[in-house]
């Protein structure tokens, strides 16, 4: 049941930021993206050199660990192609209509860096975290919402099942493909409507499986008395241990650089 | 010359952490008409191996031949491919998807492209040879036992009329007398129609009973090839890699250690009773074969 954790991305290589607490990876990937969003110019250099010394105490790949770019490279591009030609400005250059500013060219860079350190910045910690340490560091943060009646405990679960069944599902899906490739299917048929047509094989026996599956889950957390979280302990409870603390407070020194950049010189 | 593989490798996530290899350096061939069993522990990468066969996985290196054709080959139809080597999975039963017995047998002859009549006509063929009788036919799928929805998986794969059925665990989570049936109707489609079959299975029970030619998967690797009177005279080394001889083998080489002149190969319940017999100067009077 090994290969089910890559879903979620999980990267193993053990490092020190693999071994931090959940809840310090969380805190500091929000800490971190609150950050790009305060600074405007020369604070992303502090932003750049805090990331990239973490990515590589990692010890993951980097083109693993830039993998997740590639999904927003359409975005990106289109941020930096807007941004670049529809900011007024001092102009540098100029075609026909076509001209590019000088504040669109520090603009299009900035919006440029915030996207990519953006999304950096939750690659790093979910290549770290698998999915079940991080429903439990959620799960551990949110919990004095449990006293305005927000149902943190049920949430909570709700998402680690959620996350146990994509890897479930997704090899069930690949079972269920191959088992009609053999009955001759064809999904990749030609026009749209085939297509649609191709995958009814496919979902239907895929819709079957995640009822069943979920009915014997239900099953057997109830033949197991489970009865939501009052008084549940958990297996692994997480404890702040030293490096914690370490990390903890580097973080808020972090902030407090960012913040005191901002005030003082406009960073 | 049926299928031949040629030092087949298979990795599975290959480049990834998660990188495992399944299969080493295999090299076999399955000859036409031949009924082919293969076994092996947990893992042992059987399943991988005849997903190659019909082509719904590529080897990571090696080749593979279907009649002497690469099948990786540029041009090579795979789609063809998988009607002529009919694969039936394990547990087949979350295959089916329509709304009756009848349309769902249809489906393989359907992409085939014949006709509807045609198909109907494979459909109710294949069905009657998995002893599924009409009034079946226009029943949801869903509402038949474990053992009648195996059936009706096997008659959508026998419906494409393959010149090769392969079969993963085709008896698994049945009782004994829906084993020996599906087991017996295996048989006899090899019998009587001559196709070649490929039975992967875990019950050296039924693989000494029913075929001719027995391949032991350890590890990736091909441990055993042979009869299965070959392949079980390694008893010993068998159960290292966590296998076991049938029962009668062990009962054999008792009684032969214990002085008796019986044929120590018998694997098989029927061969040990005529062997055992013939010590004792009687012959088999049952009448069975
Ligand atoms: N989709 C997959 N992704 C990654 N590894 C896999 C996958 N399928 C199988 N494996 C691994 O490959 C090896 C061989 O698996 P395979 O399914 O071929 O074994 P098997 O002999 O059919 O076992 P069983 O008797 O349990 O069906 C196993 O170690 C398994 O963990
Ligand atoms: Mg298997």
């Amino acid at each position: 049941m090994f290969r089910d954790i890559t879903i979620g991305q999980y990267y193993p290589t053990n490092s020190i930021i693999h071994r931090l607490d959940p809840r310090v990876k969380f805190l500091g990937m929000l800490a971190f993206v609150v950050s790009i969003f305060v600074v405007s110019n020369y604070g992303y250099i502090v932003c750049a050199a805090w990331l990239f010394t973490i990515i590589a105490l990692t010890r993951i790949p980097l083109n693993i660990m830039f993998k997740g770019l590639k999904m927003i490279l359409f975005i990106l591009v289109i941020t930096v192609v807007l941004n670049l030609f529809m900011t007024d400005g001092t102009i540098i250059w100029q075609w026909k209509v076509f001209k590019i500013t000088r504040e669109g060219l520090t603009m299009a860079f900035l919006m440029a860096m915030r996207l990519i350190m953006l999304v950096l910045g939750i690659s790093q910690m979910s290549l770290t975290t698998t999915p079940n340490q991080l429903t439990a560091a959620m799960e551990s943060l949110f919990k004095p919402l449990s006293r305005l009646h927000v149902p943190v405990h049920s949430i909570a679960m709700m998402m680690s099942i959620a996350l146990r069944f994509i890897p479930i599902l997704s090899e069930e899906t690949e079972k269920i493909r191959k088992a009609q490739m053999a009955r001759g299917a064809d999904f990749e048929g030609k026009g749209i409507m085939n297509r649609i047509r191709a995958m009814i094989p496919l979902l239907v026996p895929l819709f079957i499986t995640a009822f069943r599956r979920a009915t014997d889950l239900a099953m057997a957390m109830e033949a197991r008395c489970y009865h939501g979280g009052e008084g549940r302990t958990q297996m692994k409870p997480l404890k702040y241990v030293n490096r914690d603390y370490i990390a903890l407070a580097l973080l808020v020194l972090y902030l407090a650089v960012i913040i005191l950049l901002k005030v003082l010189l406009h960073w | 010359m049926s299928i031949t593989l040629e030092n087949v490798g298979f990795v599975y996530g290959a480049g990834s952490v998660y990188e495992k290899t399944a299969l080493k350096d295999v090299n076999l061939t399955i000859e036409d008409g031949e009924f082919v069993g293969i076994i092996g522990h947990t893992g042992s990468g059987k399943s991988t191996l005849i997903q190659l066969f019909n082509a719904l996985m590529q080897p990571t290196t090696g080749k593979v031949y279907y009649q002497g054709k690469d099948i990786w080959g540029p041009g090579y139809n795979r789609r063809e491919l998988r009607f002529h080597v009919g694969l039936v999975f394990q547990y087949p039963e979350h295959q089916l998807f329509e709304t009756d017995v009848m349309s769902d047998v249809c489906f393989g002859p359907k992409n085939q492209g014949l006709s509807k009549e045609e198909c109907e006509h494979q459909a109710s063929l294949a069905l009657s040879a998995v002893g599924i009788g009409e009034d079946y036919y226009k029943k949801s799928p869903f509402e038949l036992s474990g053992g009648e929805k195996r059936r009706v998986c096997i008659a959508g794969v026998l419906a494409m009329n393959p010149d090769v059925l392969i079969m993963d665990e085709p008896t698994a989570g049945l009782d004994p007398a829906g084993r020996d049936e599906i087991l017996d109707l295996i048989s006899r489609m090899h019998k009587n129609r001559g196709i070649t079959v490929v039975l992967v299975s875990h019950s050296m029970e039924d693989v000494a009973r029913y075929v001719e030619r027995l391949i032991v998967m350890n590890d990736g690797e091909k441990a055993y090839d042979g009869t299965p009177r070959e392949v079980f005279r390694n008893y010993e080394e068998l159960e290292k890699i966590g296998l076991s001889a049938p029962q009668v083998t062990y009962l054999m080489h008792d009684l032969k250690a214990k002085g008796f002149d019986v044929d120590e190969d018998a694997s098989t319940v029927e061969e040990a009773k005529t062997s055992i017999l013939k010590v004792f100067g009687m012959t088999d009077s049952s009448g069975e074969s």
